[in-house]
C-alpha cells in the first residue's frame, strides 16, 4: 500500500498542474459519487450571484473596449484578486495539496515554481504592456511592426495556448464535479459550458473580471479556514503539526511490511525534497516554463488593460502575488493536514488503504473532517467556481485574439465598420464555447496531463520571446519577431509530443523510448525563438526594417511614459 | 504620439533619468530573483541531503524555512520594486509629463 501511495506521489508531482490537468487524470475512471444536495445548494447560490452581476455588467458593455477590458475601469486591488482567481486553478488547489498529502515537500518545490514569474512580469512586462496596449497582447507586439504578420503569429499564439488549456479545464470540470456533485460527465461539462458562454457573451470583461472576484475571495477564505483549523488542531505549532505527519506516514510504511528503521526514513522523507527534481536539465527547463510562461499568458496579460494607468498595473501584480503567494502556503499546510485528519480516518480511504475518489480529493475530504458537511458542499462549491472563472477568462482572450487581432486589424485592416467587431467576439465566443464543450467531452477519457505543461511551454517559448523583444531590443524587425516566434511556437509543441509525457504516457510507446527525454521543452525552444528573433532581425535589412528599427524611440518613449496611452483607456 | 514629440520627450533629462533608474532597478531585481529560484532549484538537484537535514532535535529540515522563504523573498521583492516605482519612478515620470505637454 505504501508503495501505491508513493508510485501516486511521483505520478501526482509530474502532473500536477493547474488547469485540472491532473485533476482529470488521477480522478479518471472513478465512479460517479451519491449526488450531493448542499454542495449543489451552495453552486446554485454561486450561479444565481454572478448571473445578477452578468446582468448589470451587460448594461455597461457597449463598446468593444468594454468587451475586452472593462472599459480599463478596473481598480488595481480589484484586478490583483481578479488575476489571482485567474491563475489559481482547481487543480492548483487539489493537484498541489494532493501532491504534499503524498510526497511531502516536492509539492511545496512544484508550488514555488508557479509563483516566481510574477515578479519577472512585474519588473519587465507589467507596465509596458499597459502603457502600449489597448485590448490584446499582439497590441504590444505588433506596435512598431507590421502588423499583418505579428498578429497572425500572436493570434496562432494565444490560440493554441488557449486551446490546450481549455481542454484540459474542461476535462478536469468533467470529471471533478462527476465526483464532487454525483453529476453525469457530460452534464458537468455542458453546465460549464453554457454558464461561461453566457458571462462572455453578455457581460464581457465586466462580469468575467467579478465572477474571477467572487471565486477568488471564496476560494482564499475556505483555503484560510481550512489551514486555520489544522493549525489549531495543533496549538499553532509547525514542529508538531510536521512531527505527527512524520509519524503517520512512518506508521503507514509500518503497516506495509516495512521494518521500523525503513520506516523512520519514509516518515521524514516527507520534510525533503524526494524526486521531483531529477536531473539538472528537466529541472531547469521546466523551471523557465513556468516562470516565463507566466509572462506570456494570454488571458493574464490581457487583465493588465483593465486597468487605468500602469501604476494601477503595478498594484495589480503585486496584489496577486500577494495572494498566490499566500494560497501556495496555505496548500502545504492543507496537504500536511490532509495526512494526519484523512490518511488515519477510515472513512475517507477505501479497502486498498487509497483515498475514496482518488488522490485529489485529498482538500475535499480535510473539508469534510474539520468543517463538516456544510463546509464539504461550500468546498465543492468553490471548486466548480474555480474552473467557471478559470474558461471564461480563456474564452475571452481567445474571442479577443480572433475578433481583434485576426477580424479587426488583419482582415479589416484596422477598420471594422462600427460594432461589427464586437459581433465578431461574441460570435467567436459561442464558437468556442461549443468547441470546447465537444472538445471536453471528445476528450474525457484521453490522458490530457500533458496539456497545461504545453500551454506553459508555448506562452514561454512562442509568446514571451516575442513580446520581451519587440519592446525592449531596438533592433527587432516584424521579420525576426515572426520567424523567431514561429520557432518557439513549432518547436515547443514538437519537442513536447517527443517528450515522455506524450510519447510514452499518451500515445503508449514503451517507456524510455521518447526521442526527447526531459520535462519541458522551454530551455530549448526557448532558446531557440530567441536566437531566431535576434538572428534574422540581425540580417533583415529591407524597407520595412528599416520602418521598425525607426519605430523604436517612439514606442520606448511611450512605454517608459504612458503618454499617448491614456487615451486608449479612456472611452 | 507625432515623432517630434517623442524626440523632445527622449531628449528631456529627466526621461532619461527615468529611463536609466528605471531599468537597472527592474534588471537588478530580475537578477535577484532568477538567483534565488534556480539557485534553489540547483541546490535541490546537486545537494537533496542539505535540505532534508534537520534543524534541530525535531522533524523540521532546513528545505522548509528555505522554500518557505522563497515563496516570501517573492512576494517581497515584488513590493520593494512597486513600491518604489509608483512613488519615486511615477513622480519622475509625471515631471516628464508636465515638461512634454506643456
Amino acid at each position: 500500500m505504501t508503495h501505491k501511495i508513493l508510485r501516486n506521489g511521483l505520478m501526482a508531482a509530474a502532473l500536477a498542474m493547474p488547469g485540472a490537468a491532473m485533476a482529470a487524470d488521477v480522478i479518471q475512471g472513478a465512479e460517479k459519487q451519491a449526488t450531493n444536495w448542499t454542495a449543489i445548494t451552495m453552486f446554485a447560490a454561486f450561479v444565481l450571484a454572478t448571473l445578477y452581476i452578468t446582468k448589470w455588467a451587460a448594461s455597461r458593455t457597449k463598446s468593444a473596449a468594454d468587451f475586452y477590458t472593462a472599459g480599463g475601469g478596473i481598480t488595481g486591488f480589484q484586478n490583483g484578486l481578479a488575476i489571482a482567481g485567474d491563475y489559481m486553478s482547481a487543480a492548483s488547489f487539489l493537484g498541489i495539496s494532493a501532491a504534499v498529502m503524498i510526497s511531502g515537500y516536492d509539492g511545496l518545490i512544484y508550488s514555488i515554481g508557479f509563483l516566481v514569474g510574477w515578479p519577472i512580469l512585474t519588473f519587465l512586462m507589467a507596465e509596458r504592456l499597459r502603457n502600449l496596449g489597448r485590448f490584446t497582447f499582439a497590441d504590444v507586439a505588433a506596435f512598431r511592426f507590421a502588423q499583418t504578420p505579428v498578429r497572425i503569429f500572436a493570434a496562432s499564439g494565444t490560440l493554441v495556448v488557449v486551446a490546450f488549456y481549455l481542454i484540459a479545464q474542461m476535462v478536469g470540470a468533467g470529471s471533478l464535479i462527476q465526483l464532487l456533485f454525483g453529476l453525469d460527465y457530460w452534464i458537468a461539462v455542458v453546465i460549464v459550458g453554457a454558464l461561461m458562454m453566457i458571462y462572455v457573451l453578455f457581460g464581457g470583461m465586466t462580469a468575467t473580471t467579478w465572477v474571477q472576484i467572487i471565486k477568488a475571495c471564496l476560494l482564499l477564505g475556505g483555503a484560510t479556514f481550512m489551514s486555520f483549523m489544522v493549525m489549531w488542531h495543533y496549538g499553532f505549532s509547525p514542529e508538531a503539526m510536521f512531527a505527527d505527519a512524520v509519524r503517520v506516514k512512518a506508521d503507514l510504511a509500518t503497516a506495509g511490511g516495512k521494518t521500523a528503521e525503513e520506516a523512520a526514513v519514509a516518515g521524514q522523507s516527507i520534510m525533503g525534497p524526494g524526486t521531483f527534481i531529477k536531473d539538472p536539465i528537466s529541472a531547469i527547463s521546466f523551471g523557465m516554463a513556468l516562470m516565463f510562461g507566466t509572462a506570456g499568458l494570454p488571458h493574464i496579460l490581457m487583465r493588465f488593460f483593465t486597468v487605468p494607468s500602469a501604476k494601477e498595473a503595478r498594484k495589480s501584480v503585486m496584489w496577486a502575488t500577494g495572494w498566490i503567494g499566500y494560497f501556495y502556503l496555505l496548500t502545504f499546510i492543507i496537504g500536511f493536514g490532509a495526512i494526519t485528519f484523512v490518511l488515519t480516518n477510515p472513512e475517507f480511504l477505501d479497502g486498498s488503504g487509497a483515498l475514496v475518489g482518488g488522490s485529489n480529493m485529498a482538500a475535499v475530504h480535510l473539508a469534510k473532517a474539520v468543517g463538516g458537511n456544510v463546509f464539504l458542499g461550500f468546498i465543492s462549491a468553490v471548486a466548480f467556481a474555480t474552473i467557471l472563472a478559470v474558461v471564461a477568462g480563456l474564452t475571452l482572450s481567445g474571442a479577443s485574439a480572433v475578433s481583434h487581432d485576426l477580424y479587426a486589424t488583419v482582415i479589416k485592416n484596422g477598420n471594422p465598420a462600427p460594432g461589427s467587431e464586437l459581433r465578431v467576439s461574441r460570435i467567436t465566443t459561442v464558437a468556442l464555447g461549443l468547441v470546447a464543450v465537444v472538445l471536453g467531452i471528445a476528450f474525457k477519457n484521453q490522458n490530457i496531463a500533458f496539456m497545461v505543461s504545453l500551454a506553459f511551454a508555448v506562452a514561454a517559448s512562442a509568446n514571451f520571446p516575442v513580446l520581451f523583444m519587440s519592446v525592449l531590443w531596438k533592433d527587432c524587425t516584424t521579420k525576426g519577431a515572426v520567424v523567431g516566434g514561429f520557432l518557439g511556437l513549432i518547436s515547443s509543441v514538437v519537442l513536447t509530443v517527443l517528450s515522455p509525457s506524450v510519447w510514452e504516457a499518451t500515445l503508449g510507446n514503451p517507456a524510455g523510448s521518447a526521442p526527447f527525454p526531459y520535462t519541458s521543452p522551454a530551455l530549448f525552444s526557448m532558446t531557440l525563438a530567441f536566437l531566431g528573433i535576434w538572428l534574422v532581425s540581425k540580417m533583415d535589412n529591407g524597407t520595412r526594417a528599416r520602418i521598425d528599427r525607426a519605430g523604436f524611440l517612439a514606442q520606448q518613449v511611450r512605454s517608459e511614459t504612458g503618454i499617448g496611452a491614456a487615451e486608449a483607456s479612456s472611452h | 504620439m507625432q515623432d517630434n514629440l517623442a524626440e523632445r520627450i527622449a531628449a528631456d533629462p529627466n526621461y532619461q533619468l527615468l529611463k536609466a533608474k528605471r531599468s537597472r532597478y527592474g534588471w537588478i531585481l530580475t537578477i535577484a530573483m532568477l538567483v534565488v529560484y534556480y539557485g534553489y532549484i540547483l541546490l535541490i538537484a546537486f545537494d537533496k541531503e542539505l535540505l532534508a537535514s534537520r534543524i534541530g532535535d525535531g522533524v523540521m529540515t532546513w528545505g522548509i524555512p528555505l522554500g518557505f522563504g522563497v515563496i516570501v523573498f517573492t512576494i517581497i521583492i515584488t513590493g520593494v520594486y512597486v513600491r518604489r516605482a509608483n512613488s519615486e519612478f511615477d513622480e519622475l515620470s509625471e515631471k516628464v509629463r508636465r515638461e512634454a505637454l506643456k
